[in-house]
Order: structure tokens, then C-alpha cells, then sequence
């Protein structure tokens, strides 16, 4: 296989890479070594689009990040994803907290925000009735906002796919074949593809590729801990609830999603395992009390998920490294990318577009990045049945045109057979109970798919033509049934009598 | 097709098809029953074990064979029936939303309404159980499903977390299929499920049930390879040092269910905090009128026979409150749980019906008791009547009945109290 | 003499019951509500009987499965046997609840019948 450009890793920053840089007119392959894109930080992290006051404008965190906050808004409407410019909180309780507002607030002016405010009295509790009764000051930022994360790689994936990206998906890359100091290709678990140019987005798994390609730096994972709770309570809070950040990291927040659930976390802790996103005990607790600061009663008895995200730290450096290898032609990294990494993204992906037309530049001058006049920029809406249950006579309309509109799977989130068949066919296509359920929610409400995924495992198995028993959860080694009913006794039914009391 | 009916119930379990053959027993002409499913009978045809009808057939039935009963005289009622049709809203002026493939939306006004959609199970995440996300946790009513509808095994070597009736059932269950049923662990002292399903499940197949134990941690990347198990104490916390890993590929979950309660709150009716279903009085009869509720929808039960026992209550109420008859007391009795009683279902008396001789109130206790009294006591602390049971547990739905003699115009409020004998 | 104790399962109550018995004869029981509870105790004692339920294949079904019961109870000691038995026995749809599915199931004399319908259906894709 050959192309011009690998991405290596389909997380937020590979996927929006992938999208930008299919402008161009150059063959594009992306590789994600899970079953789907957004498996790895991409779907474990907050969601929450920063205002930009955290960072210091003369880092790529602080300039990224500012730059790319105004951007959100026509980016996720093209990409027909939600996106909620809620506003942001960072609450005080003490003097010593009202200075560290007002010194977050002076940073952010000078990295050119001008709609911050410091809110204290009564005004703090107009605007969120349920805090802290001790809150006193608040620095409010209105033009942070709310996305999820999952399904805004997914798009970004789904954008790419349709301007000619291939997307290869369990496909992990291995090795990078190097020559004379120049990037000549990608060992993978499927072969060998050849290209003269390689971005490595690989998330956690960033240095390893790095390291391939002869450069050095360490990836220390540090965890962060959610809790999630039922979309009765997304209401709880307006706005994203922050305390007083700490030199590590943000600090437990409450916000609502977008998808009207509250969520809760992350606390953060050094870990050794880059593919263990478990939860644990401790943590949980920890999560629940740092968010009671924020707001003391929390719905405990209407929990309906917890997860973890992994962010990937370079001990000592404090920024995003987006560079051009200084020892190898035609690599690229990506790495580092941690908070506000999401919220960069947009700026991330021009940037990355910037430095592939000087490596363009040095490695084959007669090369010519054009930009294709045929580039689709946004996505088509799909209807989802849970937008219409106030409009139902227009509901009525798409069931009459396909009667799969008609036929609810997931009755939590009130998710009809029609999207769930969409999802299987978009252009990045989910393959897994869990890639469905990130495209249209199906299985993740309250029930947790208790209800729906026997039936989402059959349309699974219907449309990929392949047995039940290969239908997995998140790609292979997760199948979800072991054999058919009889099996096991067939072969093992002498074997266990003894263990039986007769 | 018609969009306007006397009665609709929703949901085709033992609850709502109990209702429907009792309301047409009660002169209740246009009927209509909602489904979602392919098949009516709720939950039961996955229930094939026995145990079923022993009070209300007196003999012992599977549950398929226990449903069938109930559909096979439906069909002879001509009740209209809608399968695979989900009802996705219902207001509180009895309008109610449903959906399926060949009509689209449907729009139905009914003069009454009732409310049969069953349970749901509680998921992992209810219980914050730690750990990673891996293939092969299942509730056990899914697990169920997947063996006995589906055909599939889900696992091989399995742990069982709470020690719920489904759960007894489905350590059998997985046990005659061949798997490897490694424990079954219960943070409670004591089973919260039917003691005859302790006897003929696990201690027949020596599958071990430890009391206060749970898991404390789920590992495993793609498929579960093993859990963390932990004896707990008083506060059912995990004991640091009792820790113990045991290799499954699989952990079924009956920790408890819940009723599917959101059609109820979203049409503005109260629940009750402890049962998770609608406030009743003594026709199950939710505080709007002409709403009704019952099977597990109102409370978890049991036993199908009580579901049933139950539909047919309302059959009958519904019956009544068509024809517009019926006569309030002047003010509401009251039945609050007292001392180790969870819940009592009805929650509240109304009527005043002649010729009525008794109520059966329904409860459910918090923890095991031997030898005891339960006490039904007046707003003055006098005990009106008492009743001798040798023993209750939180798994046993105890019933008691309220003579309606002691009905007096002044009595508001009455206590229902657990005492040693 | 001898005393054990034992739970009846005749019905969802459940009674508590104590079995004495002498030289392996039973001289008493108590704690039981009502007769049945005398007969299970003897059976118990003696040779414990179960019913044994579970599915049978149905070839060209609307379900891969039906489920089905023993019609009468069987000794607990052949219920796994039983269970390798069964696994080997396919039917063809429709099958009819009350349908005998195999008689003398291990020679016991009791018939293994179906506890629910099936319909047939030309093919099933999820089989
Ligand atoms: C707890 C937490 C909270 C956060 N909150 C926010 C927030 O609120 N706002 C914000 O702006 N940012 C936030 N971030 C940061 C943000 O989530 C990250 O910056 C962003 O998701 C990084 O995306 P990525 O694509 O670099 O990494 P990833 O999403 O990890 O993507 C890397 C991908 O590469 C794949 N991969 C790895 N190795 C290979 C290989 N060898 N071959 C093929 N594929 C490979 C992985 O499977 C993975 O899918 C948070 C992060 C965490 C952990
Ligand atoms: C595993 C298990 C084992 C049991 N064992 C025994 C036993 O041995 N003996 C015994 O007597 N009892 C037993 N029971 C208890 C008994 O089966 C239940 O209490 C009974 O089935 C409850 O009846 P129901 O009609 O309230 O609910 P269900 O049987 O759950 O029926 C509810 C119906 O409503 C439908 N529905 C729900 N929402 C909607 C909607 N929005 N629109 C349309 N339709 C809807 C559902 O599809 C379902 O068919 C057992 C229960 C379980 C789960
Ligand atoms: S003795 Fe009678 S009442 Fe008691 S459990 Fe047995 S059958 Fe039921």
C-alpha cells in the first residue's frame, strides 16, 4: 500500500488533522489501532471547550487555545454536532481565591478575551442556584462551552472519509521504516504501507512512535476519574463549574453535557498502564467530594456511568509539541496534547497544515499542495427520534419513508432502528456495541443496555453478515456471547457432575 | 385505525393482561393493550423455570406456560392488541403517545389508563462497582434473555454479584448449560431473594453464597479475566485484608430492580421514593384519576400470582370508575411503614365501597426477622389489629389484610410496625 | 437420633422444616404449613426429586429454542445427565406447548414436554 500522508492515531487531534488535510489533493491514510476512532483520551476527558485564560499566550497551549475558541461555533454547526457555548465559573471561597481570580482574569485579558467577569453576592447564586452557599466570587468566562467529545472525532472522522481520507481501523502501526534520515514508511499489523510523510497523533503512545523515528521524550499518563449522572439532573448547573486551578491541572468541575446528563471529575494521579482507563474506589470518592465544594447535593441514587480518561504528560515540559522532526524528513509530531487539547483543535489542525507544506516543500519541490474545489466541508443532519418527540408529525413523515424510523431499539435515549442502520453505513461505519452506542447513543442511558443491546447485536450481526457470536463490545477479543446454548454442555457436562451435590 | 379507546394498557405482561381480561369481565368494552415486544407475557417467557401459579392456578407452571394461560383466553376476549408498539408518552389528560413501524405515531385518547410496563434491572453502575469496562458484564435478566430466547451463552466461568432471585435462577441456570458458576456473593447478611431459590439453585449445584462479600474491583481489557471480592462490614464497606481474586470470564448482575418508571413521572405522577412507583390507594388507582397502576411497574414483586392478583384489582377499579359510581370518604386514610417496614402498597384508602369486607395491603421488610407481630396501629398509638408471622425476610413480599370494620369516619392515618413476638 | 434440617420447596413459602429420624427412618417433621410439605420432607430424605427445566433446539422455528420441563420430577442426581441428553435433541418447528418433546428421559419414565409455542418460519437469520 502506498499514500503520501499516514496519520498516525484516530483521537480528536489524527481525525481533525486527517479533515484539514483533506483539502488538498494528496492521498491520505489514517490508522487507528482500535476498532473506531476516539478510543483513547478523545473519549475520556471533559468536553469542555476552555475560554482561554488558563494558559500563557506564549505557549501553544495558551495561543492554540485562544484562537481556536472562536471557531467552535461554525465548525460544530458544520459538522451538525451539538455545541453549547454555556459559560464557565471558576468559583472562589476565600480572599486568597479572589486574587487567584483576579490574576487568572488579568492573564486572560492579556491573551485578548475581553468578556470576563468576576461575579460575587447575590448575582453568583441568580446564576447557579444550587452552589456552595459559601461561594463568594466567581470568575465568569462566557464563552466557554460544552461539546462531546467522542462524537466530534467521529465527525471530524466521518468529514474526512467523505474528502477522500481511508481510514484504517485495527490497523496498528508498529514501526516507522526510516532510510538515509527520511521517513520511507509504516510497519503495521496488516504489512508495510509506504509513504514519505508520517504525523504521529498517537496520543499516549506518542513517544513509542516518536522513539521509532529517533526522537526522545516520555509519555507519563496521569488519570482522571467521572462520574456521570442521569439526564434529570443535567439542570443542576448552568454553567461549567471550576474551583480554583492548581498548577497540575483544572481541578474537579461540575458541568452539564450537551447531552443534558451532569457529569463530575476528573481528579488526576500518575499512572503506569497508557491502556487502563479502570476506575476505582478511591477515586470515585475522591470525584464526589471534590464536586460536593462545588455543590453539596449531588443525585448519588441516579448514577448511570463512570469512566476514566488518561492525559499524556511529558514530565517537566508544560506544552504541545507540534513540530517537524529536527533528525527525520517527513515526520511530524503531534504529541503532548493535553488539556485544552480538545479546545485547540481547530488551530491544532491549521497549524499542522502549515508545517506539512514546508516539509512538502523540502522533500518533494515538485509536489503541489493544491486545494481540491470539491471539498465538503459539512456534514448532512440526521434525524434522530429523540429531537422530534415534540414535532412527532414530522416524525411521522420519515417513518412513512422508512419504516425502520419507526422502530425504537433503545428506550432510554429513545433511539429508533433507522439511526442505528445509518450508524452501520455512515461513512466511518461502527462495527461494536460500543461504536453505536458513541454515534446515536443507543445503550447509553439509564439501563446501560440492558434493554437494547440483544437487539443492537442482531441488527449488528444482520448488516455485517456475521454471527452473533463475532458481534463484540469493542473490537476483537471483546465478543459478547461465548457459543450457542448446548455447547458447553455438550462438551463439558461430565466433566463438572462431580461438583454437583446428589 | 380507531384512536380512541376506554381503557389502555400499556405494557402485556401477567400485570396488563390480567387487567384486560378483568375489565372485560367488568363490562369494559373498548380495550386496547400496547406491547412493545414481539410477544405478550412481559418478562416470562424467559422464565422458564418453574414456580408459577402455585397460589393463583394451584399448580406449579413455567413461566411461559404460566403466560400462556393468560394470552390464550386474551384471544378469546377479542381485546385489540398492539404489538411491537412502544408508548413513548403519556399526559396527564390520558393522551398517550406510541410508535411502531407500520402506523408510525399514533395518537390515542383513552377515558382510563393503565400503567403495566414491568421493571427494569439495576445496571453496575447503580452500584458504582470499580474497575475496567470489559465485554462480559451482563444484568442477569439480559444474561436470561441470551440463553433462553437468544440461544447464546454468554459465558463460561461466571461470577454472580447479589444474591436476587433472577440471580439464584441464573447461577442454575448457567450451571445446567455447562458453565463454571464460581460464587455467588451478597452484601447483605441475608438473600434478598426466595429462600426455596437458595435450596434448589445453589446449595443443589454446591454453588458457594457468600454473605457480606462484593466485588471491589472488575479487571480486564477486551473480556472480564477476574474480579476483586471483599467480605464487607456493618457499613458495607470492604474490609481491608479480606480481599480475594476469583477468575471468571463473566459477572452477572441481579442487584435489584426498578420500576419503569418514566412514562409515570413524565405524565406528572408522584412516586414514592422508596418503591420508585406511583403513589396508589386501594384500587391502584395513581393521584391523577382514571391513571392506574400494577405488576412491577408500581412495585417489585415476587410472584407473577401477586402481579396478577393485582391486574385483576384494577380490571375491576376500572371497571367502577367508568361507570362514574364511586363514593370517597370524606377524608384519605393514610398507611405509613413503621418499624422494619419498607413500603406498604396502597399507599392511601379512598373509597367507600359497600359490601367490601377487607383490604390486602402489600409490604415488603427491611431486614430478616423471626417471630414476629405486624402491627397495624391508629393515630393514637392503638393497635387496631395484629397478625403472627414466623418469618419475614426482604425477599418475601408479605401480605395482611385490613378488616374494613375498623374503617371509622375519623381515622386519618394508620402505622404498620414489625414487633418480636 | 438424628435431626436435619431442611426447607421445603413445594411452594413459594418456603417452610423451615425439621426432619428426626432413628437407624435412618424418620420418627417426626415438623415446621411445615401444610401437607405437601410432610411428602417433600419424606422425598427429601429418602430420594430428592427435582423438575428440571431448559430448552430444546427447534429447527426452522421462530426462535432457536423452546423451552420445556420435565412433566414430573426426576431424581436430583440425574439432572445434569439429563442436561447432556437433552443438548443432543433437536425439533422441528411448530412445536405446541404440552407437546411430549422425548418420552422416558434417561429411562425414568418421565417425559421431557414443551412449556410454550413456536411457530414455523422459512428461515431464521439469526440462528
Ligand atoms: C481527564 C482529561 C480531561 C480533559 N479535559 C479536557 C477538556 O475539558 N478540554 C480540553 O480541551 N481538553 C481536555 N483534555 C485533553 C484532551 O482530551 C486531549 O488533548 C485530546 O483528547 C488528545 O487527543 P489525541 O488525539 O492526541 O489523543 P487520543 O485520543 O488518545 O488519540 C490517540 C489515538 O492513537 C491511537 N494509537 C496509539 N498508538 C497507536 C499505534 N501504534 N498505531 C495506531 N494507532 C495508535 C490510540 O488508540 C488513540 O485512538 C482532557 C484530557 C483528560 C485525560
Ligand atoms: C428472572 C425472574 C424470575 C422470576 N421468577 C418467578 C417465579 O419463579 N415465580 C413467580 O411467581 N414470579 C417470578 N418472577 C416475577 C414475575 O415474573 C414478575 O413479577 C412479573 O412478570 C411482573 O409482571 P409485569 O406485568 O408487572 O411486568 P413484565 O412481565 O415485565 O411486563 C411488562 C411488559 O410491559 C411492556 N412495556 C414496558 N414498557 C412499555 C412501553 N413503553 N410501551 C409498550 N410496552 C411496554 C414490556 O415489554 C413487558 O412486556 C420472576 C421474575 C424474573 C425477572
Ligand atoms: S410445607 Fe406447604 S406451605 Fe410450606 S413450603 Fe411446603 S408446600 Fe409451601
Amino acid at each position: 500500500m502506498k499514500t503520501d500522508v499516514v496519520i498516525i492515531g484516530g483521537g480528536v487531534i489524527g481525525t481533525a488533522i486527517a479533515r484539514e488535510l483533506s483539502r488538498f489533493n494528496i492521498n491520505i491514510i489514517l490508522i487507528e489501532k482500535e476498532d473506531d476512532v476516539a478510543m483513547g483520551t478523545s473519549k475520556g476527558n471533559s468536553g469542555i471547550i476552555h475560554a482561554g485564560y488558563n494558559d500563557d499566550f506564549n505557549t501553544l497551549k495558551g495561543e492554540l487555545n485562544i484562537k481556536s475558541n472562536p471557531k467552535f461555533d461554525k465548525l460544530c454547526a458544520d459538522l451538525k454536532i451539538l455545541f453549547k457555548r454555556i459559560g464557565s465559573l471558576v468559583i472562589g471561597f476565600s480572599q486568597e481565591d479572589f486574587r487567584k481570580l483576579k490574576e487568572l482574569k488579568e492573564n486572560g485579558e492579556k491573551n485578548g478575551i475581553e468578556n470576563l467577569e468576576i461575579i460575587r453576592g447575590p448575582k453568583l447564586f441568580e446564576l447557579e442556584p444550587n452552589l456552595n452557599p459559601q461561594a463568594k466570587y466567581a470568575l465568569y468566562a462566557p464563552s466557554a462551552g460544552i461539546i462531546s467529545p467522542y462524537k466530534f472525532t467521529i465527525a471530524l472522522a466521518d468529514n474526512a472519509v467523505i474528502n477522500g481520507v481511508k481510514v484504517l481501523l485495527e490497523t496498528e502501526a508498529k514501526d516507522i521504516r526510516i532510510e538515509e534520515k527520511q521517513v520511507y514508511g509504516v510497519v503495521t499489523n496488516r504489512g508495510l504501507i509506504e509513504t514519505r510523510i508520517v504525523i504521529n497523533a498517537a496520543g499516549l503512545h506518542a513517544d513509542e512512535i516518536a522513539e521509532a523515528a529517533g526522537d526522545n521524550f516520555k509519555i507519563n499518563p496521569i488519570k482522571g476519574e467521572y462520574q456521570l449522572f442521569d439526564k434529570q439532573w443535567g439542570n443542576l448547573v448552568n454553567h461549567i463549574l471550576f474551583p480554583i486551578p492548581t498548577k497540575l491541572s483544572k481541578g474537579i468541575l461540575v458541568a452539564p453535557t450537551v447531552h443534558d446528563n451532569l457529569l463530575i471529575g476528573p481528579n488526576s494521579y500518575w499512572v503506569k498502564d497508557k491502556d487502563d482507563p479502570a476506575t476505582t474506589k478511591a477515586g470515585t470518592e475522591e470525584v464526589c467530594e471534590g464536586a460536593r465544594k462545588l455543590v453539596p447535593n449531588l443525585p448519588h441514587q441516579d448514577l448511570v456511568a463512570s469512566f476514566a480518561g488518561l492525559r499524556a504528560d511529558i514530565e517537566g515540559r508544560n506544552d504541545f509539541i507540534i513540530e517537524a522532526s529536527k533528525k527525520i524528513r517527513g515526520f511530524i509530531n503531534v504529541a503532548d496534547i493535553e488539556s485544552p487539547g480538545l479546545s485547540s483543535v481547530p488551530a491544532i489542525a491549521e497549524m499542522v497544515s502549515g508545517i506539512l507544506k514546508e516539509v512538502v516543500k523540502e522533500i518533494s519541490p515538485q509536489l503541489e499542495l493544491n486545494c481540491q474545489d470539491d471539498f465538503v466541508e459539512t456534514l448532512v443532519e440526521q434525524p434522530k427520534f429523540a429531537d422530534y418527540l415534540d414535532k412527532t408529525g414530522e416524525w411521522q413523515e420519515i417513518v412513512e419513508k422508512d419504516t425502520d424510523y419507526g422502530e425504537i431499539i433503545c428506550r432510554c435515549e429513545k433511539v429508533s432502528k433507522g439511526e442505528i442502520l445509518r450508524a452501520i453505513h455512515q461513512p466511518l461505519p461502527a462495527r461494536s456495541l460500543d461504536a453505536i452506542k458513541r454515534r446515536v447513543r443507543a445503550g447509553m442511558g439509564r439501563c446501560q443496555g440492558g434493554f437494547c443491546s440483544p437487539k443492537v447485536l442482531k441488527i449488528l450481526s444482520e448488516e455485517l453478515k456475521i454471527s452473533p457470536l463475532k458481534v463484540s463490545k469493542k473490537g476483537p477479543g471483546s465478543e459478547i456471547l461465548k457459543t450457542k446454548t448446548k455447547e458447553i454442555i455438550k462438551e463439558t457436562g461430565v466433566k463438572f457432575k462431580d461438583e454437583v451435590r446428589v | 385505525m380507531k384512536l380512541e379507546y376506554d381503557l389502555v394498557i400499556i405494557g402485556g405482561g401477567p400485570a396488563g393482561l390480567a387487567v384486560a381480561l378483568e375489565a372485560r369481565r367488568n363490562t369494559v368494552k373498548d380495550i386496547l393493550l400496547l406491547e412493545r415486544d414481539k410477544y405478550l407475557g412481559g418478562i416470562l417467557p424467559q422464565c422458564i423455570h418453574n414456580g408459577f401459579g402455585v397460589q393463583y392456578f394451584k399448580e406449579e407452571l413455567t413461566g411461559p406456560e404460566y403466560a400462556g394461560r393468560f394470552i390464550t383466553k386474551l384471544k378469546d376476549c377479542q381485546i385489540n392488541v398492539k404489538k411491537e408498539t412502544m408508548v413513548i408518552n403519556i399526559t396527564s389528560d390520558k393522551r398517550i403517545i406510541a410508535i411502531n413501524r407500520d402506523d408510525g405515531l399514533l395518537h390515542i385518547q383513552s377515558k382510563a389508563v393503565v400503567l403495566a410496563m414491568g421493571c427494569r434491572e439495576r445496571t453496575r453502575e447503580a452500584i458504582a462497582v470499580p474497575g475496567s469496562r470489559p465485554a462480559g458484564i451482563f444484568t442477569a435478566g439480559t444474561a436470561q434473555r441470551y440463553i433462553n430466547i437468544e440461544g447464546y451463552m454468554p459465558g463460561r466461568e461466571v461470577v454472580v454479584l447479589g444474591s436476587g432471585d433472577i440471580g439464584m435462577i441464573m447461577a442454575r441456570r448457567m450451571t445446567l448449560e455447562g458453565a463454571r458458576v464460581k460464587a455467588v456473593l451478597e452484601i447483605m447478611p441475608f438473600s434478598t431473594g426466595l429462600i426455596r431459590n437458595k435450596v434448589q439453585c445453589l446449595d443443589d449445584f454446591n454453588i458457594p453464597l457468600k454473605f457480606n462479600h462484593t466485588i471491589t474491583r472488575i479487571e480486564g481489557g477486551k473480556r472480564v479475566e477476574k474480579v476483586t471480592v471483599a467480605q464487607v462490614d456493618k457499613n458495607l464497606q470492604a474490609i481491608p485484608g479480606t480481599e480475594e481474586e476469583i477468575s471468571c470470564d463473566t459477572v452477572l448482575l441481579s442487584v435489584g430492580l426498578i420500576p419503569e418508571n418514566e412514562l409515570t413521572s413524565e405524565a406528572g405522577i408522584k412516586l414514592d421514593p422508596v418503591t420508585r412507583g406511583p403513589i396508589v390507594n386501594e384500587n391502584r388507582e395513581t393521584e391523577i384519576e382514571g391513571i392506574f397502576a400494577c405488576g412491577n411497574v408500581l412495585h417489585v414483586h415476587d410472584l407473577a400470582d401477586f402481579v396478577t392478583e393485582e391486574g385483576e384489582i384494577v380490571g375491576r377499579a376500572v371497571g367502577e370508575y367508568l361507570k362514574g359510581n364511586r363514593k370517597f370518604r370524606s377524608q384519605p386514610i393514610k398507611i405509613f411503614p413503621g418499624d422494619n417496614i419498607a413500603y406498604v402498597v396502597p399507599q392511601h384508602i379512598d373509597f367507600i365501597v359497600p359490601g367490601r369486607k377487607k383490604i390486602k395491603l402489600f409490604m415488603r421488610v427491611k431486614k430478616p426477622e423471626e417471630r414476629v407481630k405486624i402491627n397495624l396501629i391508629d393515630d393514637k398509638g392503638r393497635v387496631l389489629t395484629a397478625y403472627k408471622k414466623r418469618i419475614v425476610t426482604p425477599g418475601e413480599m408479605v401480605s395482611v389484610f385490613l378488616p374494613e370494620v375498623l374503617l371509622d369516619d375519623k381515622l386519618k392515618n394508620i402505622t404498620i410496625s414489625i414487633k418480636r413476638d | 437420633m438424628e435431626q436435619n434440617k431442611i426447607i421445603c420447596i413445594s411452594c413459594p413459602i418456603g417452610c423451615r422444616m425439621t426432619i428426626q429420624s432413628k437407624d435412618g427412618k424418620i420418627t417426626s417433621i415438623i415446621g411445615n404449613a401444610c401437607p405437601k410439605g410432610i411428602k417433600y420432607a419424606e422425598e427429601e430424605f429418602i430420594n430428592p426429586l427435582r423438575i428440571l427445566t431448559t430448552t430444546v433446539k427447534v429447527i426452522g422455528g421462530e426462535l432457536p429454542l423452546v423451552s420445556v420441563k420435565t412433566e414430573k420430577s426426576i431424581p436430583k442426581r440425574l439432572l445434569l445427565k439429563a442436561m447432556v441428553e437433552i443438548a443432543k435433541i433437536e425439533v422441528k418447528a411448530p412445536v405446541k406447548i404440552g407437546q411430549v418433546i422425548k418420552d422416558y428421559l434417561l429411562g425414568t419414565g418421565v417425559s421431557l414436554v414443551a412449556t410454550r409455542n413456536i411457530k414455523r418460519v422459512d428461515s431464521n437469520l439469526f440462528s
